[in-house]
């Protein structure tokens, strides 16, 4: 059995970091020059990594899928960022930052991680003020905060809503002025389709060039993997429409474990599913719940005239409207965790009270922020977002509620990592979304800038070299090695089968048959039953796909249909991989919910006895079984309970 | 609704390239401008022909990856949106909708309506920074920002990066780009610093580039999705006027 070794330090955990810092080794300035880096992925992870690495003075090389590292999708990240910095002076602490991320995660995350995540936190505010990022301020000059769900204190930084866009900028600008440095050596519409391992370790990655299909080698002493989640498993989720798992999943198929597949964050507010041809889902902001009121109608009769668009909202009275979350969980009130959030929706549209035409949504009201503090405060704090709406919706938000509902947003589950971010596979890194450490089983709101952030700028540039420190004497890897070419060879075997098929569907149309599975099988709401039907299912489609699928066109060109083919492939086989750990997760836990486990009044009931362990797979090989490992979790510094957001 | 679809076809950089009509039919109005596309490209690709490339990633008005001249308008005849923000209500049932790439010769044509701009990123690498390393930074809120300043900041920061305003430009200019960046960072301490030898490298930098120079038509701020005001550019010309004298 392969070893799953955590490596977290010994000692208390607030000086975990501090004793593991001191305690790993450097490299000399003169050694760095000689060491290059592969990152993959230009997101906050990505970006920030990159960035940090070529100032210490590592040879780096980056790769993105976009025409530009700017357009990761960190960019499109609206809140905020969370961080410890008590500026508000409402009792904020580290301490407390990690103890509502451990819980929020339904304490599914290792401690020590999410305890270092916190310390780290405060850097990131200060670096991203010193590279010139706009946050929000206060009319003392000061820096304002927000609240976010799942915490009951304000902690969240903000840029108006586009606080990734803003972080992204600050990275990438730190990445350009590396790059014109040339310690950054950057590959924009490059796609990693394989690693390379050599001896047991990660030497370097096969990418197709997107504008020419040229396949390339690049070696290196180590290689990051910065890659994002892979929601777009679901087809309609609120990634991006590149947004993919191919990088990651790569990785697994070379041996690199892969934690919790399961845990994906179903985020409760965003527009609506409107039609079959829908390509995405667009998210609204989780802090327009700092201000927005959700609700459903309490009579049947109202919903009916809603869907049938004989009544606005607007004009249901207010002893009519159910403000569920208010009334479920009084403490937390609309600003519940997301998970808890969604799934409340879905009760309540299950039970028939959904509104729009398709019953699958419910409303977002501004109207009591309205009255209490003026249109134009409303409209300063969410002015883009109240935009945003109108233009997809035709509904002006100001004078109707919006209209919400629950959607695949981000995935906690990822490659398996250990303290020091390093995989199962030595030498090969993986860190923001792409790995699995920090979230447990449901993501806080603002805590995925936090993460990329913490990993790029302030936990990699330091355990990377760690582990570099023993390979100083590694000359340049020889790309022309038989371990390159046979990696190149797979992949042209593989884009080769692609084309040889000829088939009749297009690549979305197979693609949508797998979201659909995903969504009514392994999404909000799962069952023994309908995860099995789900393995089946996915295994039928994934059969039709390398049987029927059309790829039109060459390798040799710019060809967006052959890059979403090998995406949707990889695809098929990390949906069973959900399925598969979904269906071993016999409890309910943050975004997973298994209907079999739920308290009397419908919430999520987690076995500590039985589950409170990282489910971790290996890879056997195609039509092999994965193999499934458990790393224990244990919590040293905060006692495990049930979540409880009512009192 | 149904459109007729004038499309630009151009195999890569070096072929010739020249408009296609397509047909499109039943779509809602609801649906958006690149889901329509998607339709087309469906539909395409089973008639056994070639899908039409397009640049797209976030669909959410965010990343700037989309483009598109519609009709003659960068992205589309509707305000302060992305194309990929765009609906079909926003056109005529029975509509002839033209669609090519950004045109300029900054943004070379890489196949059908996808175009080069990495000139942005290099842009950006001349100076669009500020020369600060990770660690080692001042407590956040040791310089207190008056509100204002970071509101106009981040009016300019608002900027994605798409190149509409070089597209729409007569004179292919990147000044509103340029000044989007070098002004969101001059209005705040930390960027304030390096701002003239910031103006002078980015201007000398897009100026090498191919990109033309700006006589005010005001083009690019009304074509801007996200708004950003010309009045940015008065600043560059400000900062990049004082860096000359100095020198």
């Amino acid at each position: 059995m392969t070893k799953i070794e955590s490596r977290v330090p010994q000692g208390p955990i607030t000086e975990k970091w501090s004793k593991h810092k001191a305690d790993i080794k450097v490299v000399s300035p003169a050694n760095k020059r000689k060491l290059d880096i592969i990152v993959v992925g230009t997101g906050l992870g990505g970006a920030s990594a990159a960035a940090s690495l070529g100032e210490l003075g590592y040879n780096v090389k980056i790769f993105c899928i976009s025409d530009s590292p700017r357009r990761a999708h960190s960019i499109a990240a609206q809140g905020g960022i969370n961080a410890a910095k008590n500026y508000q002076n409402d009792n904020d602490s580290v301490f407390r930052l990690f103890y509502d991320t451990v819980k929020g995660g339904d304490y599914r995350a290792r401690e020590a991680n999410v305890y270092r995540l916190a310390e780290v936190a405060n850097n990131i505010i200060d670096q991203c003020v010193a590279q010139g990022v706009p946050f929000a301020r206060d009319y003392g000059g000061l820096l304002a905060n927000r609240s976010f769900g799942g915490a009951q204190v304000s902690r969240t930084f903000y840029a108006r809503g586009q606080t990734g866009q803003q972080l992204l900028l600050g990275a990438y600008a730190a990445l350009n002025r590396q790059i014109a440095k040339g310690t950054v050596k950057s590959y924009p519409r490059h796609e990693m389709l394989d690693l390379v391992m050599m001896d047991g370790k990660a030497r370097g990655i096969i990418t197709r060039n997107l504008v020419t299909g040229e396949i390339e080698r690049f070696g290196a002493h180590a290689v990051v993997i910065a890659t994002g989640g892979y929601g777009n498993v679901f087809f309609l989720s609120t990634n991006a429409m590149n947004s993919n798992g191919s990088a990651a999943w790569q990785c697994y198929k070379k041996g690199a474990m892969f934690a919790n597949p399961c845990f994906t964050q179903i985020h409760p507010t965003c527009i609506p599913v409107h039609g079959e041809h829908q390509s995405k889902l667009t998210l609204m902001s989780e802090s327009l719940r700092n201000d927005g009121r959700i609700w459903v109608p309490k009579k049947k009769e109202d919903v009916e005239k809603l869907r049938a668009r004989l009544k606005k909202a607007s004009e249901i009275a207010e002893e009519d409207r159910d403000y569920y979350l208010e009334r479920r969980y009084p403490a937390f009130g609309n600003l519940v965790p997301r998970d808890v959030a969604s799934r409340a929706a879905k009760e309540r549209c299950d039970a028939g009270f959904g509104v729009n035409e398709t019953g699958l949504a419910v409303f977002l009201d501004f109207k009591t922020a309205i009255e209490r503090l003026g249109k134009d405060v409303i409209k300063a704090r969410y002015g883009n977002l109240f935009q945003m709406y109108e233009k997809i919706t035709d509904v002006d938000p100001y004078e109707e509620p919006m209209m919400i509902y629950p959607a695949v947003h981000y995935t906690m589950g990822g490659i398996w990592v250990d303290y020091n971010l390093m995989t199962t596979i030595p030498g090969l890194y993986a860190i923001g979304e792409a790995n699995f450490s920090d979230h447990g089983a449901n993501r806080l709101g603002a805590s995925a800038l936090m993460q990329g952030l913490a990993d790029g700028y302030f936990v990699l540039p330091y355990t990377i070299g760690d582990y570099l420190s023993h390979d100083i004497q590694t000359p340049k890897i020889d790309t022309n090695a038989p371990e390159f070419a046979q990696a190149e060879k797979n992949v042209r075997e593989r884009i080769e089968k692609l084309f040889s098929i000829k088939g009749k569907q297009t690549v979305d149309e197979i693609h949508k048959k797998l979201g659909h599975i995903m969504w009514e099988n392994v999404g909000m709401a799962r069952s023994k039953e309908s995860l099995e039907k789900a393995l089946v299912e996915i295994r039928k489609v994934r059969k039709e796909f390398w049987a029927d699928v059309k790829v039109p066109g060459k390798n040799e060109e710019f060809n967006q249909e052959l890059e979403k083919a090998l995406r949707v492939a990889d695809f098929l086989e990390q949906g069973e991989l959900m399925a598969r750990d979904a269906l071993q997760r016999n409890e309910s836990c943050g975004g997973h919910f298994r209907v079999e486990y739920q308290t009397p009044d419908g919430e999520a009931l987690r076995d500590d006895e039985n589950f409170a362990f990282v489910a971790i797979w290996e890879y056997k090989g195609e039509n092999e079984e994965p193999v499934m490992y458990k790393e224990p979790l244990t919590f040293e510094a905060i006692k495990v309970a049930q979540r409880n957001y009512k009192d | 609704m149904n459109f007729k679809l004038k499309i630009w076809r151009q195999a890569d950089a070096k072929a010739k390239g020249g408009f296609e009509i397509y047909e499109v039919n039943d779509i809602s109005e609801d649906t958006s401008f690149l889901e329509m596309l998607d339709i087309l490209n469906n539909n395409l690709i089973h008639e056994g022909k070639e899908p039409v490339a397009f640049d797209h990633d976030c669909r959410e008005g965010i990343c700037g990856m989309c483009s598109l001249h519609i009709n003659g308008e960068a992205h589309g005849p509707d305000t302060e949106v992305t194309t990929c923000q765009l609906h079909m209500r926003k056109f005529r049932d029975g509509e002839t909708i033209t669609i090519e790439p950004w045109r300029s010769a900054a943004f070379p044509v890489i196949k059908d309506l996808v175009v080069e701009r990495s000139a942005f990123d290099k842009i950006l690498q001349a100076g669009g920074f500020v020369s600060v390393n990770t660690g080692g930074v001042p407590d956040a809120n040791t310089i207190p920002v008056p509100r204002d300043d970071a509101e106009e900041s981040m009016d300019a920061a608002a900027c994605i990066g798409c190149g509409a305003c070089v597209a729409t430009c007569k004179n292919g200019s990147a000044m509103l780009f340029v000044a989007a960046r070098v002004s969101s960072l001059a209005k705040l301490p930390q960027g304030k610093v390096e701002t003239l030898q910031r103006a002078k490298a980015m201007i000398a930098k897009m100026d090498e580039l191919g990109f033309g120079g700006c006589t005010n038509t005001r083009a690019c701020e009304a074509e801007c999705p996200k708004s950003v005001s010309i009045s940015h550019i008065a600043r560059l010309n400000r900062k990049f006027l004082t860096a000359k004298f100095k020198d």
